[in-house]
C-alpha cells in the first residue's frame, strides 16, 4: 500500500494526496485523503513522493535478436523498471528486422512474463532496406502498434508515399526517422559553430526539416497517419505545428536528451542548469563519444524551440530513443563511434530539470511520459483507477543522485550524463505482479 | 589537465602533460613556449634516455621530419611508425595502440591522425605525453606555435597585428590552431575563402580570448581580408574539394583567391607571405612567391624545429638548466 503519496494520474485527471492499494497485479483501492485500512499489506510511506502511472516509451532499441552484446530483452526490461517504465515499444532494427509475422511473434513470446509490456513496432520496408513494403496488415495482426524503419529514413519519396497510403486502413502510425541522407552524409554531430570549432563534419538541421516537410506533404495527400520520431530542430517543430493547425493527423515525440542537452556537450562544455559554460577551451571531456547520437544534440536555439513545442502541445510525448551500445562501439575516435545514448534510466532525472527550472509543470511532464505516449500509438491505459492493471512509478522529484554509468542496468553504459548530478529519481516501479525497488534508493 | 610531472624552473607556466591544441596554453603558455624556443638553455637540454614515438596515421613529410630532428637534437630516442607498417592495417584500435605504447615505456607520442579528436582519445589512455601533430581538420598546435614564433620575430608584439588566412578554412587544422594562437596573442585575424569553405559565422565566438584584445572576422572577399594586412597566409587547396562541388573549378579559385604579386601589391604592399606547406604553386600561391624576399616560408620551417624542441623539453623535462 502506497500511503500519503501525491497521486498524479493524467488518465483520470487525478492529482491528490492519498493512499493506493495494489493487490495481485491490480489497483485494488484508491482513496484521496488516505485512510485505507489494510493491515496485511506492506505499507510504504510516500509523503513527498509522486505516484504516477508507469511510464510508456514509444522508442526503445532492445537489440534482441542479433545484437545481444549491446542489450537483451531482459537487460532492457530491467533498465526500464529502473527508469519507471512499464511499457516499451521495441524498435524493429534488430537482426533480423521485425518485418514479418514470425519475427514479431518471437519477440512477443520472449518478452512474456517480464512484467513490463514489450510492444513491437514493425518495419515499414522489408529488412528496413527501403526498397519494398513489408506486409503491414500481417504485422498489424501479429500485434505491432506502429511501423518504422528507424535508424534509416525511407529515402525513396514514392515508396514512403505508398507506405502511408497502404497502411492507412490499419490505422498504424508510420514513424518517420526524418533525415535527408544527402544532407547529413558523413555528419558526426550537429552542424554549427561547435562542429566547426571541433573540426567534426556536421549534419545540418535542414537534413531533418526537409524530410519532415516531405513526409507531412505525403501524409496530407494520402491520409496516412504520420508520427515524427525524435524531433530535434526548430524548422521541424514549426512544420509539425503548421500541419496540425491545418488538421493533418501528425504526431511527434522528443527525447530527453534533445530537450536538455546541446551540441556544446560534444566539446565538453555542457551543463545541466540550462546555461552551458563555454570556456572555449577543449579539455578532457571534449570529443566524448557518448554524446554522439542521431539526430545529433542540437544548438541552444533548436533545443529552446523543441522545449517550446513541448509546452504548447505540438509535441505529444517524450520518448527515450534508448540506444544501448557496447564499450567497443564507443571507445574509439568520435567519427568512428556508433550513434546512440542509453536513456531509459536517466530519462526522468533529466526531464525533471525542466520542472526544476520552471519550464514545465510536473503534471505536464507526467502526461508526456504516460497518456501522451499511449494515445499517440493507441495503446490501452487506464491509469491509477480501481480494477486497472497495476502499472505504477513512484518517484521523488527532489532526490539528488549522481549518474554512474557503470551502475546502469542496461548493458549500454553509453550516457553523456556519467558523473553528473540529476535531481529527481524513480524509487519503485510496479509492473503487474512485479515490483522493482531501485537499489540504494530506499524509500524514506 | 594535470600538471607537468617533472620540476619546472621558477615562475614557469605549467604546460600540462599533453599538447593537444594551443587553446589550453593560454597567452602566457604560448609566451613560455616561444621564449623557450629561443633560449640558450634549450640547446643545452638533454632528453637522453627518453623515447619519443612518431605515430603517423596520415602521410606527412615535413611535420614528421621536423619532430624527428627536434627530438634527436635533444638526444631522445626516436621511433617512427606510419600507418602502412603498423598493426593499424590489421584493425588495431587507437586505444590499443595507446596502451601498447604505454606498456613499451614510451615517454611521448607524436600523433598525426585523420580523425578530429584522435589526440584527445589517445591522451585519455596514454599516461605519457601526447603531442598532437594534426588531428583531422581540428588542430595542429605546433604549426600554430611556429607561425607565432615567425611572426613575433618579424614584428615583435602581436597585439593589433593584422593577419589574413586565405583558402580552405573549413577543412584546415592550421587555420583553426593558428587562429586560436593569434587571438590569444591579441592579433586581428581575417579568415577568407569561398563561402562553401567557410564554417558558419557563429564559430568565431567559440574561440578562446585573452586580455590582449585579439579579434577575428571572416569574409569571402579578398579585398576585405587583405587590405593593409601585415601578413598573409595561404592554405593548401586540396584537389578533392572540387569533387564534392564545394568549388566549381580550380581556375575560378585561383582567379578569386590565389595569392599573387599583383594582388598583394594592390591590397597589402608590405605584407609578408606565409604558407604551412606543402604548397600547390600556381593554385593558392603564385609561382615565385614562395622564395620572394617578403616570404617567411623557409623561416617557418626552421622555426618548426625550434618550437618542437621547446615543447618536448617543457613536456618531458630533461636537464640543462
Amino acid at each position: 500500500m502506497f500511503s500519503g503519496a501525491r497521486v498524479l494520474c493524467p488518465y483520470t485527471g487525478r492529482d491528490v494526496v492519498g493512499d493506493v492499494l495494489v493487490d495481485e497485479g491490480r489497483v485494488a483501492m484508491v482513496r484521496p485523503g488516505g485512510g485505507i485500512e489494510a493491515p496485511d499489506a506492506e505499507k510504504i510511506e510516500c509523503s513527498g513522493l509522486v505516484l504516477s502511472p508507469g511510464f510508456v516509451d514509444l522508442h526503445t532499441h532492445l537489440r534482441e535478436p542479433g545484437e545481444e552484446h549491446k542489450e537483451t530483452i531482459h537487460s532492457g526490461v530491467n533498465a526500464a523498471l529502473a527508469g519507471g517504465f512499464t511499457t516499451l515499444c521495441a524498435m524493429p532494427n534488430t537482426r533480423p528486422a521485425l518485418d514479418s509475422r514470425i519475427a514479431v511473434e518471437t519477440l512477443l513470446e520472449r518478452s512474456e512474463g517480464l512484467g513490463v509490456r514489450v510492444v513491437p513496432i514493425g518495419a515499414i520496408t522489408v529488412a528496413r532496406a527501403g526498397e519494398r513494403l513489408a506486409p503491414h496488415h500481417a504485422l498489424a495482426t501479429a500485434g505491432v502498434v506502429a511501423l518504422s524503419d528507424d535508424g534509416s529514413p525511407v529515402s525513396d519519396a514514392a515508396l514512403m508515399r505508398r507506405a502511408l497510403s497502404y497502411s492507412e486502413p490499419t490505422g498504424l502510425p508510420i514513424t518517420s526517422h526524418c533525415e535527408e541522407l544527402a544532407l547529413s552524409a558523413g555528419g558526426a554531430m550537429h552542424e554549427g559553430a561547435v562542429s566547426a570549432r571541433l573540426g567534426l563534419p556536421g549534419a545540418p538541421a535542414s537534413a531533418e526539416e526537409v524530410m519532415v516537410r516531405r513526409d507531412i506533404a505525403l501524409a496530407e495527400e494520402t491520409g496516412g497517419r504520420l508520427h515524427v520520431a525524435h524531433i530535434s530542430t526548430k524548422g521541424a517543430v514549426e512544420a509539425v505545428r503548421d500541419a496540425r493547425a491545418r488538421g493533418v493527423p501528425v504526431t511527434a515525440e522528443a527525447t530527453p536528451h534533445h530537450l536538455l542537452l546541446t551540441d556544446e556537450w560534444v566539446a565538453g562544455w555542457g551543463a545541466l542548469d540550462g546555461e552551458d559554460r563555454r570556456h572555449n577551451v577543449l579539455g578532457e571531456r571534449a570529443y566524448d563519444t557518448s554524446t554522439k547520437v542521431n539526430p545529433p544534440l542540437r544548438s541552444r536555439e533548436h533545443v529552446r524551440a523543441v522545449v517550446e513545442a513541448v509546452r504548447d502541445g505540438t509535441i505529444d510525448c517524450v520518448a527515450t530513443d534508448h540506444a544501448p551500445h557496447s564499450a567497443t562501439d564507443k571507445e574509439c575516435e568520435y567519427g568512428c563511434a556508433a550513434f546512440g545514448i542509453s536513456g531509459l534510466e536517466t530519462a526522468l532525472g533529466l526531464l525533471m530539470q525542466l520542472v526544476h527550472r520552471g519550464e514545465l509543470g510536473l503534471p505536464d511532464l507526467v502526461r508526456l511520459l504516460t497518456v501522451g505516449a499511449s494515445r499517440t500509438f493507441n495503446l490501452p491505459g487506464r491509469g491509477i483507477t480501481e480494477g486497472a492493471p497495476s502499472e505504477l512509478a513512484l518517484f521523488d522529484p527532489e532526490r539528488e543522485w549522481v549518474v554512474d554509468a557503470s551502475k546502469l542496468l542496461s548493458k549500454g553504459k553509453n550516457t553523456p550524463l556519467d558523473g553528473h548530478t540529476l535531481k529527481g529519481r524513480v524509487l519503485m516501479t510496479v509492473a503487474g505482479t512485479r515490483t522493482y525497488r531501485v537499489s540504494g534508493m530506499e524509500v524514506r | 589537465m594535470t600538471t607537468v610531472q617533472t620540476p619546472q624552473p621558477q615562475k614557469a607556466v605549467a604546460l600540462g602533460r599533453h599538447l593537444l591544441d594551443v587553446d589550453s596554453l593560454g597567452a602566457e603558455g604560448i609566451d613560455r613556449v616561444l621564449e623557450e624556443a629561443l633560449s640558450e638553455a634549450l640547446r643545452a637540454t638533454s632528453l637522453r634516455g627518453k623515447t619519443v614515438v612518431n605515430f603517423f596515421y596520415e602521410a606527412s613529410t615535413r611535420t614528421r621530419l621536423s619532430f624527428e630532428i627536434a627530438a634527436k637534437r635533444l638526444g631522445a630516442d626516436v621511433i617512427n611508425v606510419s600507418s602502412g607498417e603498423s598493426s593499424v592495417t590489421k584493425g588495431e584500435s587507437l586505444v590499443d595502440t595507446a596502451r601498447t605504447l604505454e606498456a613499451l615505456g614510451a615517454d611521448a607520442v607524436v600523433l598525426r591522425h585523420p580523425e578530429p579528436g584522435a589526440a584527445y582519445l589517445m591522451a585519455r589512455y596514454f599516461k605519457g605525453s601526447v603531442l598532437n601533430a594534426g588531428d583531422g581538420r581540428h588542430a595542429h598546435p605546433t604549426q600554430a606555435l611556429l607561425d607565432l614564433l615567425t611572426l613575433r620575430q618579424s614584428f615583435g608584439d602581436l597585439r593589433g597585428l593584422r593577419v589574413a588566412i586565405v583558402g580552405d578554412i573549413e577543412h584546415s587544422r592550421v587555420a583553426r590552431s593558428t587562429t586560436v594562437g593569434l587571438l590569444l596573442c591579441g592579433a586581428d585575424v581575417r579568415l577568407c575563402g569561398p563561402r562553401t569553405l567557410l564554417p558558419p559565422r557563429g564559430w568565431l565566438e567559440t574561440f578562446p580570448r585573452s586580455d590582449r584584445g585579439g579579434r577575428v572576422t571572416q569574409t569571402a572577399s579578398m579585398g576585405d581580408a587583405l587590405r593593409d594586412a601585415h601578413a598573409v597566409m595561404a592554405l593548401r587547396m586540396q584537389g578533392e574539394r572540387q569533387a564534392r562541388s564545394l568549388l566549381p573549378d580550380p581556375k575560378e579559385f585561383v582567379r578569386l583567391y590565389g595569392l599573387t604579386r599583383e594582388r598583394l601589391k594592390e591590397l597589402a604592399p608590405d605584407a609578408l607571405v606565409m604558407h604551412p606547406g606543402p604548397a600547390n604553386e600556381g593554385v593558392e600561391i603564385a609561382p615565385g612567391l614562395m622564395d620572394a624576399p617578403n616570404s617567411l616560408i623557409s623561416m617557418q620551417v626552421t622555426n618548426g624545429v625550434l618550437v618542437r624542441m621547446a615543447v618536448l623539453r617543457l613536456l618531458l623535462g630533461g636537464n640543462g638548466e
